[in-house]
């Protein structure tokens, strides 16, 4: 069995979604040892358990409470290079992206990032990724020798089930920063308040420059609330300030790949598309029919969006008994 | 002080660009900057102003890569240099990555590197803290803002956007940030400044020149395919009213287990 770790990224005690991806794709490859840093983290670590980790290396430490990059890069960097593993994998998300490359250079251990699949072949790694804003799809294998490193796009893996009865040993490491040692502190974190999680999001409703203004969001929020999705948005509309750019979808902003994404009045530039064209299933609401969108969704829908939001959700809120 | 912007040039955004029979990715249009490389200019050209410093671009590439740091000089950077060998063809990150570190430090006295978020062609961000972690600065990915900076005093503070909010940091200089497109309004060349780049000399520096060999490769592209197309046609909902549309539409996705 391949030897397999996961850097298990947590926020305000609990996995992150995409790691929770991690934790099952890498059952797929091996015992998954799981490592948790962070300050008071005995919860995540029966998480990390539940979703299919054999054993989890925690490191519990003051200096490791809020998330930074240096003393979370060094010390994967020496967990890895003690123990070495066959694979190192983490989700994605920004701090993954941070300490993953980060702990990669290191260890002169180079690294697949933001891949869409993943399999071993005579104990290499084998990944495809998305190049060319989607536009191409590049098969990339690990040819070099040591611990391989991957890091795995959100929501291109299906996270287990839980299985809550699951445990086993974990073990303590020390940090290998001091305080004093680290240039970064973190002064404060805002946590963003509802549907802007677009990263984890099962369910994305856009909204384009067809809204007309900041408050043309408001049924395109309903919809989404109605649905339990995030809110996403063209970038004519954050550029036009009617909507923080964390909501942006495309080349300049997120790329996203829901189960079902709702387009709202956005026409379907290139640019729109590389955000979005990985999503299930997709639904374009317009009023043009010739609108390029039409020719990405599996349903669309022409109509003025401010008259058909209101009775979808309508539709929706009876269906579901909302 | 001295910025650096780390760049390269990319097919334009709208292009379309598909693997020709030799199983290599072409497109006809014209390479322009990096499109997140157009706020890591404009931040370094703001900073420059403020600060009365000095501001360089730098790439590793061929010559194509030339495009992007004549947009860098024309919109206003005082210098540039680009690394090139032909062992670098084919080069992973992390070979890419040692360049880049090895090229800051010949420059020198480098307090802040800036990269684009992402190399929007190879759809990548790992060498950001590759270099980093090679030049032993800190680092600071999706950065939305600078609120501070001091250079006497070696120090910045800066917004990080992250999946569940807002992080603020402090960071000693020197150090690595990545940018977001929100940091600023981008700059974009006059007609003199594109006349005054076209004449800049720009050194090109090699592998030897900047004290390091290819070493062994850790990964490798394999091959490179079109995605698949997406299936099936549109279904186009129709109705009466909208009202008979949405009833329609919901029942479909309902009845297809999307909801
Ligand atoms: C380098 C670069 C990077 C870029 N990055 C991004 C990016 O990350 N994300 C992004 O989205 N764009 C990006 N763009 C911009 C992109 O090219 C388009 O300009 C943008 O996506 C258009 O936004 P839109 O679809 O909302 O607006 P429009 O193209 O103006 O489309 C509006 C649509 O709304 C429809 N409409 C109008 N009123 C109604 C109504 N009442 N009911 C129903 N439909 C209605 C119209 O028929 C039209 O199709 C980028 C461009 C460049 C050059």
């Amino acid at each position: 069995m391949a030897n397999v770790f996961i850097w298990a990224e947590h926020f305000n005690g609990k996995l992150v979604q995409a790691s929770r991806e991690a934790l099952g794709l890498g059952s797929t490859l091996g015992d998954v040892t799981a490592l948790v840093f962070g300050k008071g983290v005995d919860e995540v670590a029966k998480e990390a358990f539940a979703y299919g980790a054999k054993k989890v290396i925690k490191a519990d430490d003051a200096t490791l409470a809020d998330f930074r990059t240096e003393p979370y890069t060094t010390l994967l960097s020496k967990v890895v290079k003690d123990n070495n593993p066959d694979f190192v994998l983490a989700a994605a998300t920004v701090r993954g992206r941070e300490v993953m490359g980060g702990a990669s250079a290191d260890l002169d251990a180079g690294i697949l990032s933001d891949v869409t699949d993943l399999k071993v072949e005579g104990g290499k790694l084998v990944a495809t990724r998305a190049v060319y804003s989607g536009k191409v799809i590049s098969t990339e294998a690990y040819v070099g020798s040591g611990p391989q490193f991957a890091t795995l796009r959100n929501r291109a893996f299906k996270a287990p089930a839980p299985d809550t009865s699951r445990s086993g040993e974990v073990s303590s490491v020390s940090p290998v920063l001091s305080e004093d040692q680290i240039a970064t502190k973190q002064v404060s974190f805002e946590e963003s308040v509802g549907q802007v999680n677009l990263s984890d999001a099962a369910i994305i409703v856009s909204g384009g420059r067809g809204v007309g203004g900041p408050d043309g969001f408001k049924p395109v929020r309903e919809l989404a609330a109605v649905l339990g999705g995030a809110v996403g948005a063209s970038r004519a509309t954050v550029d036009a300030g009617w909507i923080p750019y964390a909501h942006q979808v495309g080349q300049t902003g997120k790329v996203v790949s829901p189960d079902l994404y709702i387009a709202c009045g956005i026409s379907g530039a290139i640019q729109h598309q590389a955000g979005m064209r990985t999503s299930k299933t997709i639904v374009a609401i317009n009023k043009d029919g010739e609108a390029p969108i039409f020719k990405l969704a599996r349903y669309g829908v022409v109509h003025d969006l401010f008259e058909f939001l209101p009775e979808l959700t309508k539709a929706f809120k009876e269906r579901l008994g909302k | 002080m001295h910025v650096v912007v780390v760049t390269k040039s990319t097919p334009d955004t709208a292009a379309k660009v598909t693997v020709d029979a030799s199983g290599k990715p072409t497109w006809t249009e014209a390479m322009v900057i990096n499109p997140w490389d157009e706020y890591a200019v404009t931040e370094a050209i703001l900073l420059k102003e403020a600060h009365k410093g000095q501001a360089t671009i730098l790439t590793v590439g061929t010559e194509e890569h030339n495009e992007a740091l004549k947009q860098g000089l024309a919109i206003g950077l005082d210098q540039a240099a680009r690394v090139w060998d032909d062992a670098l063809v084919g080069a992973d990150s992390l070979l890419y990555a040692k360049a880049v570190a090895a090229a800051i430090q010949k420059l020198g006295n480098v307090d802040l590197v800036i990269f684009g978020k992402e190399f929007a062609d190879l759809g990548s961000d790992v060498h950001v803290y590759q270099v980093a972690r090679k030049l032993g600065y800190a680092v600071l990915g999706s950065v939305s803002k600078i609120l501070e900076i001091d250079f006497a005093a070696k120090t910045i503070k800066v917004e990080r956007m992250l999946e569940q909010g807002k992080q603020i940091v402090t960071s000693k200089l020197p150090a690595v940030i990545a940018v977001l497109k929100d940091i600023n309004e981008p700059k974009y060349p006059s007609f003199i400044g594109i006349r005054k780049a076209a004449k800049a000399e720009i050194p090109v520096w090699s592998l030897a020149d900047l004290g390091l060999d290819a070493g062994t490769r850790q990964t490798q592209v394999s091959a490179y395919t079109n995605p698949p197309k997406i299936e099936g046609e549109v279904e186009i909902i129709e109705g009466a009213s909208a009202a008979e549309k949405a009833a329609k539409l919901a029942d479909k996705l309902i009845e297809a287990k999307v909801i």
